[in-house]
């Protein structure tokens, strides 16, 4: 009873607090704006533990992060082979390849129109069906280890990517276009110069949301047979022998590195785009 | 209606590359076959041979066709063999969850434009938790839920739930905050309440952006119900059809539940696209 009522009020506590942080001048600046919700992030896992503790509810259902802290900490060397074969070898090869083979085929089928209104349609519908369908096939295609993990990945980036590079590729104005063209500029000119510069928000736009399909699809591949490491594996053989704290770490590390990848990404396109409006610092 | 031709030449040309592929890729085991009996074949023996195989690595386009068409028409509806039975649960299950998440993502979008702090604490969450791949939770919540006693439709609507929750909450929040200064404070001078504001200006505002979110939850909601499905053990669900022809080496019965599971993403995507057209329109604002 006593842990439920300290977690009752470890949460009213911070509830006032984060309410007048946000209400005070200090939540304008750049450390308040840290401040607040790394205060309701500490919040949920403080209730989470002593909620857990007050209600003995048993860790098969729902361990609390301290166990689950500790289960990261003893277990480093499994988890890091896991985050190799899943993110390093599966996830982030397939990203670059198939990142790559969109922009690549978008710029190609720049060129021809007839192209350009055939594929973008069908390259919009495939964008939205359930790729992540198409894993056991092509774990059956590529056998059991990471390469197939990879082909899922490339598949499910694919499209998204292509369907945004296009998309920038037409985002320049004619009046611009034809200013190239009064420059006597060529195709290669025109594209480097100011349509690839111009298209930049639209591919990073493409890149950001393929960095979560990425993962998600790494790890939902394996499902379907994997060899004896990977996160996907872990997670769903620890599943079934409930063993939940290891679950949650996998869980933590593959949030950790979910949101490193796309931080990342986000940072090489304020590098890249720093011109584009939505990248100016707010006032 | 200008782009009819050329999308219906690129499909032509996808199902050329397929059914080449389909001949290249099967071909090995019609090789392997007659090298076994001794006997060799032309490459004309080969295709024929080629299309109709029980078990090809890669499936012809007619041979989907045939197990789709035999999944939906050829069984009765309510029996295990039936696609339709097959996509009804999964579908049920989509409905559900997307129907959950749609009206907690709302709730939470008019919270966090109304209540400073809930914006500045939760707001950051919500958008890193797109960083997640959430499906990793998947097994879980069905291990879970089971273990206390919660079993059948509702854990997989639960993730579906949750997918389609963000994308709501983060295309809400823009929506209602889409009216500009101007008409925020011409309500203010005609002395609006924050529920006048609310009803009258920021939700029909919201509008657009939360039918585009809708398209993206509602094929975010099938996945998640289908992922939802692998875990169980292949019981019922286009999920559990993907997850027992990869452990039978049925690649038909795949290819089939994989192009029913494209078929539905997109008829629910279609249809929300439908309503949006005529809200929009009867609101006034379609362009």
């Amino acid at each position: 009873m006593i842990w439920i009522l300290a977690a009752l009020a470890f949460w009213i506590g911070t509830l006032l607090l984060n309410v007048r942080i946000s209400h005070s001048r200090f939540s304008t600046t750049r450390a308040g704006r840290l401040v607040v919700p790394a205060i309701f992030g500490l919040t949920i896992l403080v209730v989470w533990e002593l909620l857990v503790r007050g209600l003995q509810v048993p860790s098969v259902i729902l361990p609390p992060p301290s166990a689950i802290g500790a289960r990261i900490a003893s277990s480093l060397p499994v988890l890091w082979g896991d985050f190799v074969q899943t993110f390093v070898k599966g996830a982030l090869t397939g990203w670059l390849i198939g990142c790559g083979a969109a922009v690549l085929t978008a710029i190609a089928i720049d060129r021809s129109p007839f192209l350009q209104r055939g594929l973008l349609p069908v390259g919009n519908f495939v964008a939205a069906l359930p790729i992540v369908g198409i894993a056991p096939i092509l774990v059956m295609w590529f056998g059991f280890d990471w390469q197939s993990k990879a082909a899922v990945v490339v598949v499910m980036v694919f499209f998204p990517v292509l369907v945004n590079t296009v998309a920038g590729l037409a985002a320049t104005d004619s009046m611009q276009r034809d200013l190239m063209k009064t420059y006597s500029a060529s195709y290669a000119q025109t594209l480097l110069k100011l349509r690839l510069p111009a298209a930049m928000p639209f591919i990073f736009n493409g890149l950001k949301i393929a960095t979560t399909l990425a993962l998600i699809g790494a790890i939902v591949a394996e499902f379907f047979g994997s060899p004896i490491r990977g996160m996907g594996f872990r997670i769903s053989t620890e599943v079934g022998r409930l063993g939940l704290d290891m679950v949650w770490a996998e869980i933590a590390v593959a949030a950790l590195a979910g949101s490193a990848f796309y931080g990342a990404v986000a940072l090489i396109e304020r590098g890249v785009t720093f011109w584009h409006p939505s990248q100016r610092r707010q006032q | 209606m200008r782009s009819v031709v050329p999308v219906l030449t690129v499909v032509a040309v996808i199902v050329g590359l397929w059914y080449a592929a389909a001949v290249g890729m099967n071909a090995a085991w019609v090789r392997d076959q007659a090298a076994r009996s001794g006997t060799e074949v032309s490459f004309l023996d080969l295709v024929p041979q080629t299309m109709t195989q029980e078990r090809p690595v890669l499936p012809a386009p007619h041979q989907v066709a045939k197990g789709l068409w035999d999944g939906v028409t050829g069984q009765k509806v309510t029996s295990k063999r039936s696609l339709v039975y097959h996509a009804w649960i999964t579908l049920s299950a989509t409905l559900l969850g997307f129907g959950i998440g749609t009206g907690l993502g709302i709730l939470l979008a008019v919270g966090i434009i109304h209540n400073k702090a809930m914006d500045q604490s939760v707001m950051p969450w919500a958008i890193a938790s797109q960083t997640i791949p959430i499906l990793a939770i998947a097994p879980m919540i069905i291990v879970v839920m089971n273990s206390i006693g919660v079993s059948g439709l509702l854990p997989k609507a639960v993730i579906s739930a949750y997918l389609s929750f963000f994308p709501v909450v983060v295309g809400m929040v823009t929506g209602l905050r889409s009216p500009d200064r101007m008409q925020l404070d011409l309500l203010s001078t005609y002395n609006a309440s924050r529920a006048q504001t609310f009803w009258k200006l920021r939700l029909p505002a919201s509008m657009p952006y939360l039918f585009a979110s809708l398209k993206v939850g509602i094929a975010a909601s099938l996945v998640g119900a289908i992922v939802g499905e692998l875990p169980t053990g292949a019981v019922a669900g286009l999920g559990a059809r993907l997850l027992s022809g990869s452990y039978y080496g049925q690649t038909i019965q795949i290819w089939a539940a994989l192009f029913a599971a494209a078929i539905v993403a997109a008829v629910l995507v279609g249809i929300v696209g439908w309503v949006q057209a005529v809200v929009l329109r009867r609101m006034g604002m379609a362009r």
